[in-house]
């Protein structure tokens, strides 16, 4: 077993099983987000839950942040290897002949899914560990109430932000709509009883970030 | 059919080579490519210049000696099919032809539009066989009993002819499909249980140090193959090999 990740396969294996991860985390995230379109003290009382047990916060969360950086820098390892792997390029190459643009640009919308990352932990990650780790408040209190709902409605009131993040959701869905069945190939998963992933995976792809773009907008143009 | 041909013309492996632009006339739409190809070199033999190198052989699909990436695909735009079987009423007059061989560091260019392919007889020595005793009392391999489904499956991957299209069409020069049906055709059989820890790692390890990119599932090996070979043989042999892996 030793030296897996030295192997073509191993690396594909590696970087399906981070994906996986991933993409749980995705569906987790948004089951919280999403009620917060229904009810405020319920997002509340779930973001607090998050925020503070202990579970989520010193197991999931190292290996959320592990997951991360493991996906986007072996997502360049790979690159930079497969570019290698043909130093003179084609006068003339049709890959739409043969394969999707999603499949093929895998990089770009996985740096703009990074680029997206990033204002995401400006927005939200590191005002959240300052106010916790280094202010020490962990009540998550604001004027009496909880603060998560405030903070979330106050980010969403910028049309640019907003914008930020649903072209950011549309790379996610791009990104996706490989990735997943993708993940399920690299783990050798692609036989007669896998067949119905397919479908799935769309559903999963469009729907998740689709859903993640209607929160953003919903309290854009509620303003609540 | 009168036509304008942008081939890659490279004198030898150091040479760093060009596309070069030429015009063939009276093509009939029933010639193969590979015929199109031959009406040119008799004309540039005529006019006292180097003829196109290109590699053939059985000029019917099965011996994999054909390449050429055309127009942007490999083996040209039709589907499963070789070089040799695509026929010139796949073009229309008038038409430009882009002419390139197959781009990968493992296929280096000899000369022209014929690259070394010697990368996969190494792949294939390192585990693309099964170890029989054939000193006289060999049991047919017919005796042993095999489900329908896997003889299949097992005949499907066989009959990958080891062109090179899968690694012409990836974009990142990945040799999965080959190796994949080379692995799985044994994988699939009793007869190749015996070896398949070893042949699956040595393959793969093969692979890998012949420079060969890494599978990222765009699936472009599957559609552009001239014999149809299912991506399903990538899976088994990730199945296969992490198999392996895992046992050590």
């Amino acid at each position: 077993m030793s030296g897996i990740l030295n192997s073509s396969i191993g690396r594909k294996f590696a970087m399906a099983l981070s994906a996986f991860f991933l993409m749980i985390f995705l569906l987790q995230h948004f089951a919280i987000n999403i009620l917060s379109v229904f009810s405020a003290d319920a997002f509340n009382e779930a973001s607090h839950f998050m925020g503070t047990f202990w579970a989520v916060q010193y197991l999931l969360q190292p290996v959320l942040i592990f997951g991360v950086i493991f996906h986007f820098v072996m997502g360049f390892v790979l690159e930079i290897k497969n570019n290698k792997a043909r130093q003179i390029s084609y006068a003339k190459n049709n890959g739409a002949a043969n394969s999707s643009w999603m499949s093929r640009n895998m990089i770009w919308s996985g740096l703009a899914i990074l680029a997206f990352i990033v204002l995401h932990f400006i927005d939200f990650w590191i005002p959240e560990i300052n106010t916790k780790y280094i202010v020490g408040d962990m009540s998550g209190m604001h004027n009496g109430e909880f603060r998560y709902f405030h903070e979330l409605v106050e980010k969403f009131h910028s049309p640019l932000r907003v914008g930020a993040y649903v072209v950011a959701f549309v790379f996610l869905a791009l990104h996706l709509l490989h990735g997943f069945n993708s993940a399920f190939q690299s783990v050798g998963a692609n036989n007669k009883y896998t067949k119905g992933l397919k479908t799935f995976s769309k559903i999963y792809a469009i729907g998740i970030p689709a859903g993640f773009i209607f929160i953003a907008l919903f309290h854009h143009l509620t303003g609540h | 059919m009168n036509l304008t041909l942008k081939i890659w013309r490279q004198k030898n492996a150091s040479d760093k080579g060009k596309m070069v632009d030429y015009s063939v006339s009276d093509i009939s739409p029933d010639m193969s490519f590979l015929e199109m190809l031959d009406v040119l070199n008799e004309q540039l033999i005529e006019q006292g210049e180097q003829p196109v190198a290109f590699d053939h052989d059985c000029r019917e699909g099965i011996c994999g000696m054909c390449s050429l990436y055309i127009n942007g695909e490999a083996h040209g735009p039709d589907r499963g099919v070789t070089t040799c079987q695509l026929h010139m009423r796949m073009f229309k007059d008038g038409d430009t032809i882009t002419i390139e061989p197959f781009r990968a560091t493992a296929f280096p260019v000899i000369k022209d539009l014929v690259v070394d392919r010697s990368a996969f007889d190494r792949v294939q020595h390192a585990g693309g066989f099964i170890s029989v005793n054939t000193s006289g009392n060999t049991i047919d391999a017919n005796a042993i009993p095999v489900n329908k489904h896997d003889a299949d499956d097992a005949f499907a991957a066989a009959t990958c002819i080891g062109c090179g299209a899968c690694v012409a069409s990836c974009k990142n020069s990945s040799a999965m499909l080959f190796v994949g049906a080379k692995v799985s055709q044994f994988a699939l059989l009793p007869q190749g249980q015996v070896e398949a820890t070893d042949r699956v790692l040595n393959m793969v390890k093969q692979m890998d140090e012949e420079g060969f990119g890494n599978c990222t599932n765009t699936g472009a090996c599957e559609v552009e193959c001239p014999k149809g070979i299912s991506l399903e043989n990538i899976a088994r042999m990730n199945r296969e090999y992490l198999k392996a892996a895992f046992k050590g």
